[in-house]
C-alpha cells in the first residue's frame, strides 16, 4: 500500500524535487571549492546535482530503493507485487496452520491421537500445489532475467575499475579520459550536503534517459559495482571484464556502495551517479577533456552530441525542473574551474 | 518406522557398566574409542566453539548497534584501518567458527555419534579409532583458524579478513601474511575430519543396522546423517582442492585464480560453492532428522509421510549439488546459466514443502504435549519457513541483482541456520539430555531459554530484511545513517538473545548438578526409536545381543 502510494506520488516528486534541488546548485558547487585548498581530496565536478533524500540512497525504510531505471522498476514490480505477497502468503499460511493444529489437536483437547501416517492424495496436493506456484513465479522471473540481458543499443560506455579501495572510472568513447572516485570524508559530505559515506569526490556523470553499458574489471581483488536504484549489481573481477547496464529516467544522484568483500576498506568505497540533462553532460565532457588535454575528435559535436535520440529522450516531467537551472548556465565555468584546481588528482 | 521388537536386550545392561569399565580419564577421554564418549565431546567443543562464535557476533552487534565506529578501536589502540581490517577478521571467524566448529560438530559428530548407532541397533560406529581421530582433528584445527587470528594477514594487520568463502584475489595477493595459510590449513583439517566422520557414518548406517532394520524401516534421523554423511563425502574433497590450490597460488607461484597468470578467480568462486551450497543443507539435514523424531515423540503419532520425507531428504541432497552458482549470481554468469541456476534453485522448494507440511500433517490428529523440546521443534518449523520463503525471492536471478550481497541474504541465513539449525540443535540437545546425561533438564528453564531466544533472534534478524531491502551491503562494520534506526533493534536483539543463552547455562549448570535421575524412556508412549529401550544415561557398551526388528 505504501509502495502504491509512492508510485502514485513519485511523478510529483520527479516534477517537484530537481526543483527546488538544483537551485541549490551553486552553494554545494561553491562549498568544495573553499574546500580545495585544505583537502587533499580533489572536487573536479562538483555535484551539479545534489543529493536528494529519498531517491538514490537508503531511506531508513523497510522498502526497496526508489526503482529509477525501466529494469529496476521492472523488477521492483516482480518483487513488490509477486515475490513477496506470495511468500509472505506462504509463510503466514504456514504459521496458521501450526497454531490452530497446536490449538486443536493439544492433548488436553485430543487425548487419543489417530495413527494416520499416509494420505496420497494431500501429499500429491502439496508436492503439486508448490511446482505450480513456481512455475508461475519463473516466467515474470525469466522475463526480468532477458530483459536484464538485452539492453538497447548503449548510448555511452563506462569503464568501472576497482581498486582498494576506490573506483576508476574511464570514458572510453568520449576521448578515453578517466578519473578516480574516492569517498569524501564526514566534512566534506556535510558540506556537499551528501549523505555520509555514500558521495565521492567524483561522480559518474550520464545523461538523463541515455542507455549506459557499464564495464566492470578490477586491478586488485573482486570488487562489485552496485547502484540499488539501478537495480544494477556486477562484480568487478581481475582479468574479466563484465558487462552491465542502465538507463537512468530522472535526473540526481545515485549512490550504491562496494558490494563484494575486498579488504580493508571494503565498506569506504562507494559509487555516486549524477543523471544529468544531455547539455550538462556534454558540457561536463568537454570540461573533462580539456582538462586532461583530450582534443574533441572533429568538433565537440561528435564527441557526445553524436547521439540525437537522446535529445527527446528526457521527455520526464524532468523538464521543468531541469530548465531552470540551465539557465543559470555558469555551472559550467564552475566544473571547468574546479577541474583546473585539481589537476593533480589526474 | 522402526518399532523395537519385545527384546529382552535391556535387562541385560540394567546394572551400571561405568563401572566394569574402569577407565582412567586419559583413557575414556583422549584415547576414547566409544561413541557416546565421543559424541559428548563434539558436544561439549560444539558449545565451546559456539560460545567463541557468538562473542564475535556480540561485538560485531555492539559496533553495528549505532553508525560510526565506536568498539572495534578498543582492540586496535585507536587504530581506523587496523579496526575495519578487524572486522573482516571477525566475519571471517564467526562464519568459520559457526559453519564448522558448532553447527557441524554439535549435529554430526555430537548427536550423529550419540544415536545414529543406537537407532540402528547397532553397539558402536563401526570405526571407533577413526571416530577418534575425527575428533582430535578438530582441536588443532580450531587452535590453527583461533590462532591465524594473531598473525600477519594483509601488510601491517592481524588475521584473515577474507569471509568465510576465502575469495581470490583477496585471499592470495590481498593478505600476503601467513594468516591466510593458517585457516587454510584449519579447512584442510577440519574437512578430514569430516570425511573421516562421514566414511564412518555411511559404513555404520549400511552395515551394522540390527536384523530387521531394513533402511526404510530407519528412523529419519538416521536418514538424515546418512544423506549429510553422503554429501560430506562428496563436497569436502572439492573444498580441499580448491583450498590446496590456493595455498599453492600463494605459496608456490601457480597461478590457478591469479588472472595475469592465465587463471580466473571465478573459478574458485565454482569450486568453492560446488561445496558451499551442500555444505549448507550438511548443517541443516540433520536437523531435519532431529525435527522429525521430536514432532513424532509429542504428538504420538508416527511421522507423516515416512518414506516421502526420506526421499525428500535425498531430493534435497541431491539438488543440492545443481544449483551452487545462485552465490555467483553477479559474479558475470550468461543469462542462460543463471536462468538454469533460478529454476534449480526454487526446485528445491518443492521437497522443503513436501517436509514442512508433513511435520505438520504429523502433529494433525495427534495427541500433542509441548515440553521443551516440542517448542524448539515447533519454532524450527516456522521460522524454517520463513527462511526458506526468502529463498525463493532469492533464487530469482533477476531480483537478485538487488539482494545479492545485502543484509537480506544474512537475513535469509540466519533465519535457515541460527533459527533454523540452532534451533534444531538445541530441540535435540533438550530431548536427548535426560538420555545422555540420566539427568533431568529444568523444564522452566528450559522454556525460558526458548522464549527469550526465540524473541531475541527474531528481534536481531527479522530487520535485517528490512536493511537489506534498502540496500545494506554485507560485511561492512561502518554504515550511512538511514540504516542506523533497524541496526539499533538488531542489536537489542543480539542483547535478548545473549540473555537466552544465559539462561541455557544456567539450565545446564542446575540440571547437571541436580540429584535426580531419568528413567529409560521419559517421554513415554510417543518415543519408538531404539534409544528409549535403553536406560538414561545407555550402558557403557549397548546391544551386545542385537536387538530384533520386525
Amino acid at each position: 500500500m505504501m509502495r502504491n502510494f509512492q508510485r502514485l506520488l513519485l511523478p510529483f516528486l520527479i516534477a517537484l524535487a530537481p526543483l527546488p534541488a538544483l537551485a541549490q546548485v551553486d552553494a554545494p558547487a561553491a562549498a568544495p571549492v573553499v574546500a580545495v585548498p585544505t583537502a587533499d581530496v580533489p572536487t573536479a565536478g562538483p555535484s551539479y546535482v545534489p543529493a536528494e533524500a529519498g531517491f538514490g540512497q537508503p531511506r531508513g525504510s523497510y522498502d526497496l530503493q526508489v526503482p529509477v531505471t525501466p529494469i529496476a522498476r521492472e523488477a521492483q514490480a516482480m518483487a513488490n507485487n509477486v515475490l513477496n505477497p506470495l511468500m509472505a502468503a506462504t509463510a503466514i499460511f504456514v504459521l496458521i496452520l501450526l497454531i490452530w493444529t497446536v490449538f486443536r489437536f493439544r492433548a488436553s483437547a485430543n487425548p487419543v491421537a489417530s495413527k494416520t501416517s499416509h494420505n496420497t492424495v494431500v501429499e500429491v496436493v502439496w508436492t503439486v500445489v508448490p511446482v505450480l506456484i513456481l512455475v508461475w513465479i519463473a516466467v515474470p522471473s525469466f522475463r526480468l532475467l532477458a530483459n536484464q540481458y538485452s539492453p538497447p543499443k548503449a548510448d555511452l560506455t563506462i569503464k568501472a575499475t576497482g581498486h582498494q579501495w576506490y573506483w576508476e572510472y574511464e570514458y572510453p568513447d568520449q576521448g578515453g579520459f578517466s578519473f578516480d572516485a574516492v569517498m569524501l570524508t564526514k566534512a566534506e559530505a556535510e558540506q556537499r550536503k551528501s549523505p555520509d559515506l555514500l558521495d565521492t569526490d567524483n561522480r559518474i556523470v550520464v545523461p538523463v534517459g541515455a542507455v549506459v553499458k557499464v564495464l566492470t574489471t578490477s586491478a586488485d581483488v573482486i570488487h562489485s559495482f552496485a547502484v540499488p536504484s539501478f537495480w544494477v549489481k556486477m562484480d568487478a573481477v581481475p582479468g574479466r571484464v563484465n558487462e552491465t547496464w542502465f538507463k537512468v529516467e530522472r535526473p540526481g544522484v545515485y549512490f550504491g556502495q562496494c558490494s563484494e568483500l575486498c579488504g580493508t576498506k571494503h565498506a569506504f568505497m562507494p559509487i555516486a551517479v549524477e543523471a544529468v540533462p544531455q547539455e550538462r553532460f556534454a558540457a561536463w565532457v568537454a570540461a573533462k577533456q580539456a582538462e586532461n588535454g583530450i582534443t574533441p575528435p572533429g568538433v565537440q559535436p561528435a564527441a557526445s552530441g553524436q547521439r540525437p535520440p537522446q535529445i527527446g529522450v528526457a521527455p520526464m516531467p524532468a523538464a521543468p525542473g531541469v530548465t531552470p537551472s540551465t539557465t543559470p548556465e555558469p555551472p559550467k565555468p564552475t566544473p571547468v574551474a574546479a577541474a583546473g584546481a585539481v589537476t593533480p588528482a589526474a | 518406522m522402526a518399532t523395537p521388537s519385545a527384546y529382552a536386550g535391556t535387562a541385560d545392561h540394567a546394572h551400571d557398566h561405568h563401572d566394569d569399565h574402569k577407565l582412567g580419564f586419559v583413557q575414556r577421554w583422549l584415547f576414547s574409542t566409544n561413541h557416546k564418549d565421543i559424541g559428548t565431546l563434539y558436544l561439549i567443543f560444539a558449545i565451546i566453539a559456539g560460545t567463541i562464535g557468538g562473542a564475535i557476533s556480540g561485538i560485531m552487534r555492539l559496533e553495528l548497534a549505532q553508525p560510526g565506529i565506536q568498539y572495534l578501536t578498543f582492540f586496535t589502540q585507536g587504530n581506523l584501518d587496523a579496526s575495519y581490517h578487524l572486522w573482516n577478521v571477525f566475519i571471517t571467524a564467526h562464519g568459520l567458527i559457526m559453519v564448522f566448529f558448532t553447527v557441524m560438530p554439535a549435529m554430526i559428530g555430537g548427536f550423529g555419534n550419540w544415536f545414529v548407532p543406537i537407532m540402528i541397533g547397532a553397539p558402536d560406529m563401526a570405526f571407533p579409532r577413526m571416530n577418534n581421530v575425527s575428533f582430535w582433528l578438530l582441536v588443532p584445527s580450531f587452535a590453527l583458524l583461533c590462532g591465524s587470528m594473531f598473525v600477519e594477514g594483509p601488510a601491517g594487520f592481524n588475521g584473515a579478513g577474507t569471509g568465510w568463502t576465502v575469495y581470490p584475489p583477496l585471499s592470495t595477493s590481498g593478505h600476503p601474511g601467513p594468516a591466510v595459510d593458517m585457516a587454510i590449513l584449519s579447512l584442510h583439517i577440519a574437512g578430514a575430519s569430516s570425511i573421516l566422520g562421514a566414511i564412518n557414518f555411511i559404513t555404520t548406517i549400511l552395515n551394522m543396522r540390527a536384523p530387521g532394520m531394513t533402511l526404510h524401516k530407519m528412523p529419519l534421523f538416521v536418514w538424515s546423517v546418512l544423506v549429510t554423511a553422503f554429501l560430506l563425502l562428496l563436497s569436502l574433497p572439492v573444498l580441499a582442492g580448491a583450498i590446496t590450490m590456493l595455498l599453492t597460488d600463494r605459496n608456490f607461484g601457480t597461478h590457478f585464480f591469479t588472472a595475469d597468470g592465465g587463471g580466473d578467480p571465478v573459478l574458485y568462486q565454482h569450486l568453492f560453492w560446488f561445496f558451499g551450497h551442500p555444505e549448507v543443507y550438511i548443517l541443516i539435514l540433520p536437523g531435519f532428522g532431529m525435527v522429525s523424531q521430536i514432532i513424532s515423540t509429542f504428538s504420538k503419532k508416527p511421522v507423516f509421510g515416512y518414506l516421502g520425507m526420506a526421499y525428500a531428504m535425498v531430493a534435497i541432497g541431491f539438488i543440492g549439488f545443481l544449483v551452487w552458482a545462485h552465490h555467483m549470481f553477479t559474479a558475470g554468469l550468461d543469462v542462460n546459466t543463471k536462468m538454469y541456476f533460478t529454476a534449480a534453485t526454487m526446485i528445491i522448494a518443492v521437497p522443503t514443502g513436501i517436509k514442512i507440511f508433513s511435520w505438520i500433517a504429523t502433529m494433525w490428529g495427534g495427541s500433542l504435549s509441548f515440553p521443551t523440546p516440542m517448542l524448539w521443534a515447533i519454532g524450527f518449523i516456522f521460522m524454517f519457513t520463513v527462511g526458506g520463503v526468502t529463498g525463493v525471492i532469492l533464487a530469482n536471478a533477476g531480483v537478485d541483482t538487488y539482494f545479492h550481497d545485502t543484509y537480506y541474504v544474512v537475513a535469509h541465513f540466519h533465519y535457515v541456520l541460527s533459527l533454523g539449525a540452532v534451533f534444531a540443535i538445541f530441540a535435540g540437545f533438550y530431548y536427548w539430555f535426560g538420555k545422555m546425561t540420566g539427568k533431568p533438564y529444568n523444564e522452566f528453564l528450559g522454556k525460558l531459554h526458548f522464549w527469550v531466544f526465540f524473541v531475541g533472534v527474531n528481534v536481531m534478524f527479522f530487520p535485517m530484511h528490512f536493511l537489506g531491502q534498502d540496500g545494506m551491503p554485507r560485511r561492512i562494520p561502518d554504515y550511512p545513517a538511514q540504516f542506523a534506526q533497524y541496526n539499533q533493534i538488531a542489536s537489542y536483539g543480539y542483547a535478548i538473545m545473549a540473555v537466552g543463552m544465559l539462561i541455557f547455562f544456567v539450565n545446564l549448570a542446575v540440571s547437571m548438578l541436580g540429584k535426580r535421575r531419568v528413567e529409560g524412556n521419559y517421554w513415554g508412549e510417543g518415543a519408538t526409536t531404539l534409544e528409549w529401550t535403553l536406560s538414561s544415561p545407555p550402558p557403557f557398551h549397548q546391544f551386545e545381543t542385537l536387538p530384533v526388528i520386525k
